[in-house]
């Protein structure tokens, strides 16, 4: 009796972990918070586009979401196994009924450099000097849904590495409907002007624009004030204004989880603003929400006053995304220079 | 025999329930995310809700959206929740002064056309900053906490 349990209790487990992957479900899980459900985009690009959609193979996919685009939002998914890859891929196909289309690895021989001339008069416009991409993300929050998709960063080396040569030259050909890449042969481009084209952006292989690690920076900027914890506080105030911010409120780290008034007063928060920085931010990455409003706390703690703030450096690290990086090193110079401003 | 059977089944079990939930912290990643079908207004109640069932308390929701729409923005529905627990808080910020600019965490809330999306930094962030092995585990509690209430946001709309 107590193997037959034994016996029935292994079998069910088996069957759950062997069953196949719900696809719909791992792209609810992975996917659906930046593409949405039905993959029509979101912070992330509009998958479900049928000119995208039915013109990627599915070992574009695959290694996609394996590699993801360093620097561009869309994350690496080294955890997930092939079995998984591969029910997104089929829960993605679902979304066409066009069989998918298969690219072949051979190589595009064409002119490198008379590409990259050809490239800064046609495609640099949208896809950026040196293929780095247009400004900002997908279908944002933060623009119209008619708006066209933000032109991919044909640089990155997990575009490069998902991409054959043969898919580019398709998109050249075909262009991509529903965005703005038309066809360049509409455009007036020759098939051996196509071919220079592809051989220049292979060519960015050479020199992958996020090549560079990410140093570690310290997580938090923090300096000792010689003034009291008031003096810092009126100190702090005057250097926030002088840097073009607005002073949101005043209150205590403790404030919504104690009874006002019996908050810690050694530990006090500065919410400040400056409200174009905050909509630059915002339209480079939605999500900076996550350390906004700006804060500067301090706090007193055996006898010493300590003036501190996130490092945004330290931050941008956990967005994958480059154009924010630029914003917090502005960031991380401006909460140095209130900071140096109050305790000097 | 029937002492390694009930074990056998508790970690059957165990293992069963992280593979049906969708939101089981095996994919950890730096920023965890969830997006709701629900319309902003009913999204941020399932949010509030949650957190609140948690054992956690709402400190403050802060607006940041003030004149989006003006600056050409699709959207004006944009805050921030701030999130904690009282006792921790201040045991954490009063030992570790270095974490209080982090304290108490953020959860961002917007809208994004019809659904909603939430965005946390993972908790387990934080466990770079202190060194003591029994108070990482407070940041572990938190991750697993945030995957637990995101999954109540994430699935609100479909019951």
């Amino acid at each position: 009796m107590k193997n037959q349990i034994l016996t029935l209790i292994l079998v069910m487990a088996a069957s759950v972990v062997n069953a196949a992957p719900d696809g719909a479900a791992l792209f609810h899980q992975h996917c659906a918070v930046c593409h949405g459900d039905d993959g029509k985009g979101g912070v992330g690009v509009p998958l479900s586009l049928a000119s995208f959609i039915d013109s990627v193979s599915d070992e574009y996919l695959r290694t996609t979401i394996r590699l993801g685009r360093p620097g561009r939002i869309m994350p690496a998914f080294p955890a997930l196994s092939d079995a998984q890859v591969n029910a997104l891929v089929e829960h993605m196909r679902g979304w066409s009924d066009a069989p998918a289309v298969t690219h072949n690895t051979e190589p595009v021989k064409g002119d490198a450099k008379r590409g990259e001339q050809l490239f800064a008069k046609h495609c640099a416009q949208c896809h950026g000097e040196n293929g780095k991409g247009g400004t900002g993300t997908g279908v944002t929050f933060s623009r119209k849904r008619e708006l066209p998709i933000i032109a991919p960063a044909l640089n990155n080396s997990g575009f490069l590495a998902a991409a054959t040569d043969t898919m580019i030259r398709d998109t050249l050909i075909y262009g991509r409907e529903g965005t703005p890449m038309t066809s360049s042969l509409v455009t007036g481009l020759s098939e051996t002007d196509i071919d220079d084209l592809v051989s220049y952006i292979r060519s960015f292989e050479a020199q992958p624009h996020d090549a560079a690690e990410d140093e570690v920076m310290p997580a938090v900027i923090s300096v000792e004030s010689p003034y009291t914890v008031e003096e810092t506080i009126e100190n702090l105030k005057a250097a926030i204004t002088d840097q073009n911010f607005t002073l949101i409120r005043t209150d205590y780290v403790e404030h919504g989880f104690v009874e006002e008034g019996k908050e810690n007063k050694k530990q006090v928060v500065l919410h400040f603003c400056n409200f174009n920085f905050l909509f630059q931010a915002l339209a480079i990455d939605p999500r900076v929400g996550v350390f906004l409003p700006c804060r500067v706390t301090v706090t007193e703690q055996d006898g010493k006053v300590q003036v501190a703030t996130i490092n945004p450096m330290r931050l941008s690290g956990l967005f994958n995304n480059d154009e924010l990086k630029e914003a917090c090193r502005e960031m991380t110079g401006i909460y140095e220079a209130i900071i140096e401003d109050a305790v000097l | 025999m029937m002492a390694r059977l009930v074990v056998l089944t508790a970690l059957l079990v165990s293992s069963l329930s992280v593979i049906a939930n969708p939101f089981s912290a095996v994919f950890a990643s730096n920023l965890i995310m969830a997006r709701s079908h629900e319309k902003f207004p009913e999204a941020m109640l399932t949010l509030q809700t949650s957190i609140k069932e948690h054992g956690y308390t709402v400190a403050r929701v802060q607006r940041i959206d003030i004149g989006l729409t003006g600056m050409g923005f699709k959207t004006d529905k944009y805050r921030v929740v701030f999130v904690g627990k009282r006792d921790e808080i201040q045991y954490l910020t009063k030992k570790y002064p270095e974490l209080t600019p982090y304290m108490p965490p953020k959860v961002s809330i917007f809208a994004e056309d019809n659904d909603t999306v939430v965005v946390t930094v993972n908790p387990a962030v934080y466990k770079d900053m202190i060194d003591d092995e029994e108070d990482r585990r407070i940041f572990d509690r938190w991750e697993n906490d945030v995957y637990s209430v995101f999954k109540d946001f994430s699935e609100a709309a479909e019951e």
